[in-house]
């Protein structure tokens, strides 16, 4: 049994000096529930920030285990105190199923992050869902109608690509997902730290929607969902073809096809295909569409049109796509009617509901079909069927023979490898961490993301942690004097530079010495050395200097060497007088003298110095 | 920073934003107030305007009279109409990166910036902003081209002729730069450059610059931006509302902290109650039509439009005008109605929440849907078979020069029993109607303009708190129709930098730091010391390396190890590379505790000689003098090497390092 959280753990320790709190690392930690399709709830820790991604339901359960087992987070005070905000990326409820329970039953009053497709989707499949649970299966100990609205209020939307500023710190942004109407990836950031939560993602374009798209935003983590985590599909126009093959073969020879779907996803996608390829064939077999929830959904998909792909939106003036001429609303009397027909009916993995009574009905003749177009998680029926089981038990002990034929057509919108891949490579993540998949698959694509990123694939276990750590550089304000003294001469070359970084309040800057003196209100020290350097010459006192000028200037070709009127050198800053010698008129005494920042180049001239002039050639 | 103006028009503005390496510029705006000076185009041949008589002048000349028409005193140029352009010459505009657009009526000036300067930078703007933007330039255009005009004036255009001519025409500025409208595919290359850009979306421009779009309440996606790098915070606000109607409201908190606040489009009505005017629309509409008499509203096709139309809906049954057909005649009037309702996000929250429903946003739809209102490409075709009178028209071009308005301002104008209720406050509603005069209809002006009037910028200008307001000349000062309205300017603290088309303006700001990143090996090297209380310093000495704007500190590489080879026996011979600079002292030395250090270190002669300002401290047998001062110590010494770095050493122990 998997254990109910799926905990990542992003915490920052700071490190022992030198710096306080230059050097933070940043260990991230993932524990729970990863290798596993069934539901989605994940933990971040980043940076001190607390941040649930997505809130599922396992739909393979009727009991407790169906929603996360919060405990992880409420042994320790109150999920509010605990959860700077909560971000749903898409209306499936293996992503969304456990929000009003999470917020209502086990309390949650902080922030609820979704899309505004996403916010107007989710309430309509969760009241529906409780409908199926509580009126149609008489549990209770379930959330109610009004949990489900009180839960709506504490959403706040968002739009793709806005930054959205949770707190001073945390920030939020949405990408397309392209999974179904209104899916997002999510960035979450704090300061220079930063993972992307991908939920589920497609990375082809279907019929009705775009392909998921990120920027190069680097995050310190990737998040990527792994249910194809082995799959190449074949091309999309392949599977179409097969698709309305089957369905075509199945109507022609007389039978039913029950297509069991989501009222609002693959559904929609799948109606575009049909609705098209009916007209083009001139077909007259019925294709109906079950649950009233159709034309509410097909609504959905109208308002929010500019979720959908370039195509439609472009000529939804002209022709709204979702508005179907062959597909009509269903009812439950329809089912016992003789002759072929194609149903799509809800939900879409055959464990409850009106798909599951259609297929009771049809499941014992040969001539049927039904078309599985995505996913099915362990426990239902679907995931039966399509492990080859013929004999169901149902409730009450009844045996269900199925006869109709089975077929799985991968129409889910997931990405294969190849797009997961394709994702990284967009992304360019520092670490990628894998859930949402099965443990066999995911072993094999952690060993291709590591080949070929070079970059760390963790695959936690549910309520497994894991610690990433990181190693951010330190932003710091650097005064522009300091700067314009470094680049001006030519910004591209790496160049020393030598400043004072002052640290104040958690504030960071770096400023020239003499800007750190002042600022501080110090005055400068000045350390200044002369030494006295002996040098036999008889000369006139002019003219060793001139020797001595003439033979720093051919030495210190980089230097500037000056010869002052007033009869001294410089070299630089460092200033060379010559006295005669109280005593001995063949020596000549040079007094270098230079301050402690020409320290090296002092003490190398008076080692020069010391070791007499050349022979002058003249 | 710079600011360059290229339109005098304050709420069509166009000016160039030089920040930081990057050349950005907010907003192009089309000035068609020149369109006023050009004689309507008819859709259909109008012996009226076809008959006006041909300008003569005082000197009784005849030459312009193929160019230029009179009608009712007014004097009129009969040829295409033409827009005043942006300023093309007071800089390079092929060297401009980026367009930020704040909203669709800001915008149409594009495909002249876009296709004719070298322009090949990006243009950033909302979606509902593009796609209706589209539409207005598609009518636009449509209504132009679909009359052509066999004749171009442009004598009229010579300085010395433009001299001799009667007002306005006398006065109008840069007649040399107006042109023609643009085309088609010229609009769709133009658009073809748009990025796509939600509210409160961070863009990175080059590493530089941070500009980010904020909703400005005024239309469907319309948005001020912010302009920052990491010190310094410059808004451009253009066409902001306050008025709860239907875009997402206003983000004023955003816009706090500003160094310099760029203040565009205020209202062009400032006396004028937008509710009030709504409310004076409705009953003009109402009486017009119970006396049997049609109504024509001259009106963009977006914006305003949805607003009307939504107030009709809840007022057409009670005012009792429930079978009166409702027409909105346009090239993209279905567009404009079906574009309206899918952009549940840019709306306000309650017709966002109608969305969830799932119901449109907007009461137009059940409008259409019980035949109530009925929209039409153009007066052709399907209209003229539908077509019932009396009945209420909205159809553009709110100059009255272009557009099927014509048509209605043609056959409508004779009667008084129908009404002409102007609600765009672009045009002034009597130069739109001069070259229709004499008119026997009635005219209504009730203009709609819901952008921010002067109290609303006081009090968010005392709430933002910008360092500095940049805004047109015209608001400087009161209208000049009502000089002794102080009350119709900005008045604020310190007063507003204003700016004139063709000016320059130098915007004061002071920038003194720059982000950058120390990498954390370098970071893990520093060594902090606390200097006072809560402030520590370290001495950095590192790589500086400048890429994409981006500046990164990185370790010094290793110095190279001395050469052991006994070739290069004589190191010190060598010259020091580069000058490894040493930090700055701070400090002073304690002349006692210094004296026993060095006896402490063997120096057992040392002598202490006070003098004014400090000690010269002696070391009689090594003929080494000391002196030391409050801020300066000097050793003078013979070239005694070894010795000179032990004292330096010595020194050095009681001063701090920077």
């Amino acid at each position: 049994m998997p254990l109910a959280l799926l905990v990542i753990c992003l915490t920052f320790t700071t490190s022992s000096p030198p710096g306080p709190a230059l050097t933070a690392r940043v260990p991230a930690s993932l524990g729970g529930a990863g290798q596993d399709v069934g539901r989605s709830c994940i933990l971040v820790s980043i940076a001190g920030k607390n941040v649930m991604l997505d809130c599922g339901m396992h739909m393979g359960y009727n009991d407790d285990r169906r929603f996360p087992d919060f405990s992880y987070i409420t042994q320790n005070g109150r999920l509010t105190d605990f959860l700077d905000c909560v971000i749903i990326s898409h209306f499936h409820l293996d992503h969304c199923g456990a929000l009003p329970y999470f917020s209502e039953m086990v309390g949650y009053d902080g922030p609820i992050y979704m899309t505004h497709p996403t916010k107007a989707i989710c309430p309509i499949l969760l009241e529906d869902y409780r409908k199926i649970t509580v009126d149609k299966k008489g549990e209770t100990n379930f959330f109610t109608s009004q949990m489900i609205k009180d839960c709506m209020k504490k959403v706040v939307a968002v739009h793709l690509h806005q930054t959205v500023q949770v707190d001073e710190e945390l920030e939020i942004k949405a990408y397309y997902a392209g999974h179904v109407l209104g899916a997002a990836m999510f960035q979450i950031k704090v300061g220079c730290e930063s993972v992307v939560y991908t939920g589920d993602y497609n990375m082809t374009p279907d019929r009705h929607l775009g392909a998921a798209w990120i920027d190069k935003c680097r995050p310190d983590l990737l998040i990527t969902e792994s249910t194809y985590a082995t799959t190449i599909r074949d091309s999309k126009r392949c599977r179409e073809r097969d698709f309305l093959k089957k369905v075509h073969e199945t109507v022609e020879r007389g039978g039913k096809v029950l297509i069991p779907v989501f009222a609002l996803g693959r559904a929609q996608e799948l109606c575009i295909l049909l609705e098209t390829f009916w007209e083009r064939m001139n077909l007259k077999a019925p294709i109906y569409f079950s649950t009233g929830l159709t034309e509410k959904a097909n609504h959905y998909y109208k308002l929010f049109i500019t979720w959908t792909n370039q195509k439609i939106r472009k000529t939804f003036v002209q022709r709204n796509m979702f508005e179907f001429k062959h597909i009509k609303a269903f009812d439950r009397a329809f089912a016992d009617n003789p002759g072929p027909m194609v149903v799509f009916a809800t939900p879409g993995m055959l464990h409850a509901g009106q798909s599951l009574q259609i297929f009771r009905k049809w499941a014992g003749n040969e001539k049927n079909m039904v078309i599985m177009p995505g996913y099915c998680v362990q426990g239902t029926v679907g995931h039966k069927i399509l492990s080859g089981q013929r004999k169901l038990e149902m409730e009450g002990r009844q045996i269900l023979e199925v006869k109709m034929q089975v077929e799985y057509m991968s129409f889910s919108a997931h990405a294969d490898a190849k797009g997961i891949m394709q994702l990284i490579r967009q992304a360019e993540p520092r670490n990628v961490l894998l859930v949402h998949g099965e443990a066999k698959k995911m072993e094999f694509l952690k060993q291709k993301i590591e080949q070929e990123f070079h970059v760390n694939c963790y695959m936690p276990a549910n309520g497994e942690t894991t610690t990433i750590f990181t190693n951010p550089s330190i932003p710091v304000d650097i005064s522009l004097g300091l700067l314009k003294r470094e680049t001006a001469i030519d910004a591209k070359k790496p160049k020393l530079m030598h400043g004072t970084l002052i640290m104040k309040d958690n504030s960071f800057r770096l400023v020239s010495p003499e800007q750190a003196l002042k600022e501080l209100g110090l005055a400068e020290h000045q350390l200044r050395f002369t030494c006295r350097v002996h040098i036999q010459d008889p000369r006139k006192e002019h003219e060793t200097v001139l020797r001595v000028y003439n033979h720093l200037k051919g030495v210190l070709k980089d230097y500037s060497v000056q010869h002052l009127p007033d009869g001294s050198i410089t070299v630089e800053s460092i200033l060379i007088q010559a006295t005669a010698h109280l005593e001995d008129q063949g020596t000549k005494v040079l007094l270098v003298s230079w301050t402690y920042q020409d320290e090296e180049l002092g003490s190398y001239l008076t080692s020069l110095l010391k070791k007499g002039l050349p022979q002058s050639t003249s | 920073m710079k600011l360059y103006c290229l339109s005098g028009h304050p709420t069509l503005p166009c000016n160039v934003l030089k920040f930081k390496s990057t050349t950005i510029m907010l907003d192009c705006g089309l000035d068609m107030t020149s369109t006023l000076n050009f004689l309507p185009l008819p859709l259909v041949q109008s012996p009226r305007l076809s008959k006006l008589p041909g300008l003569v002048l005082k000197d009784g000349s005849t030459f312009l009279d193929k160019e230029l028409k009179e009608c009712s005193g007014h004097v009129f140029v009969d040829s295409v109409p033409e827009f005043c352009l942006p300023e093309t010459e007071l800089l390079d505009l092929s060297t401009v990166d980026v367009i930020l657009i704040s909203n669709y009526h800001c915008m149409m000036a594009l495909p002249y910036i876009t296709e004719y300067t070298g322009f090949t930078g990006t243009v950033y703007a909302t979606e509902p902003t593009v796609q209706i933007g589209r539409l207005l330039m598609e009518e636009l255009v449509n209504s132009i081209e679909r009359v052509p005009k066999a004749q171009s004036a442009s004598m009229w255009k010579n300085k010395e002729v433009q001299r001799l001519l009667p007002a306005p025409l006398k006065d109008a500025v840069e007649v040399s730069m107006w042109r023609k409208c643009y085309t088609m595919p010229e609009v769709n290359a133009a658009l073809s450059k748009i990025q796509l850009v939600g509210y409160s979306q961070k863009i990175e421009l080059f590493g530089a610059v941070q500009v980010t779009p904020l909703s400005s309440g005024y239309a469907l996606g319309s948005s001020n931006w912010i302009i920052q790098s990491h010190y310094e915070k410059v808004s451009y606000v253009s066409g902001s509302s306050l008025l709860t109607t239907h875009p997402q409201p206003m983000d004023q908190a955003s816009l706090k902290n500003s160094d310099v606040l760029i203040l565009t489009g205020l209202t062009q009505i400032p006396t004028a109650n937008p509710d009030g005017m709504v409310g004076e629309f409705c009953s003009n509409l109402a009486m017009t039509v119970r006396n049997g008499g049609n109504v024509l509203v001259p009106c963009y096709p977006s914006g305003v439009i949805y607003d009307l139309l939504e107030c009709l809906y809840q007022y057409i049954d009670s005012a009792g005008l429930s079978n009166v057909p409702f027409y909105f005649i346009s090239p993209v009037a279905n567009s404009s109605l079906e574009f309206s309702q899918i952009f549940a996000e840019w709306l306000c929250h309650n017709k966002q929440t109608k969305v969830y429903l799932p119901e449109p946003p907007f009461p137009h739809a059940e409008l259409i849907q019980t035949n109530k209102l009925k929209h039409y490409p153009s007066i052709h075709g399907d209209f003229s078979n539908d077509f019932k009178q009396p009945c209420v028209i909205f159809t553009g071009h709110p100059s009255l020069r272009f557009g099927d308005v014509v048509h209605f301002m043609e056959l409508w104008g004779k009667s008084s029993l129908n009404t002409v209720i102007f609600t765009e406050p672009d045009f002034s509603y009597l130069d739109a109607l001069a070259p229709y005069q004499p008119l026997a209809m009635k005219c209504v002006y009730c203009p709609i303009d819901t952008r921010l009037n002067f109290i609303q910028v006081s009090k968010l200008l005392k709430e933002v708190q910008p360092l500095h307001v940049v805004c047109p000349e015209q608001y400087t000062q009161p209208p000049p129709s009502q000089s002794h309205r102080t009350d119709l300017m900005i008045d604020c603290q310190p007063p507003p930098m204003s700016y004139r088309r063709a000016e320059v303006l130098t915007l004061p700001y002071k920038r003194r730091y720059e982000k950058i990143e120390i990498m954390p090996e370098l970071a893990d090297s520093l060594v902090p010391l606390e200097i006072k209380p809560g402030i520590s310093l370290a001495t950095v000495s590192a790589m500086l390396h400048t890429k994409d704007n981006k500046h990164v500190l990185q370790l010094p590489p290793k110095p190279p190890q001395p050469p052991t080879s006994k070739k290069r026996k004589r190191v010190s011979d060598d010259v020091p590379e580069c000058k490894p600079l040493k930090p700055l002292l701070s400090g002073s030395i304690p002349v006692d505790q210094f004296v026993q250090t060095l006896e402490k270190h063997g120096f057992s002669d040392v002598k202490v000689e006070d003098t004014a300002k400090g000690h010269i401290v002696l070391l009689q047998e090594a003929e080494t003098l000391i002196q030391i001062e409050e801020d300066s110590t000097h050793i003078i010494c013979d070239n005694d090497e070894p010795l000179r770095v032990k004292l330096r050493d010595l020194v050095l122990k009681f001063l701090q390092k920077f």
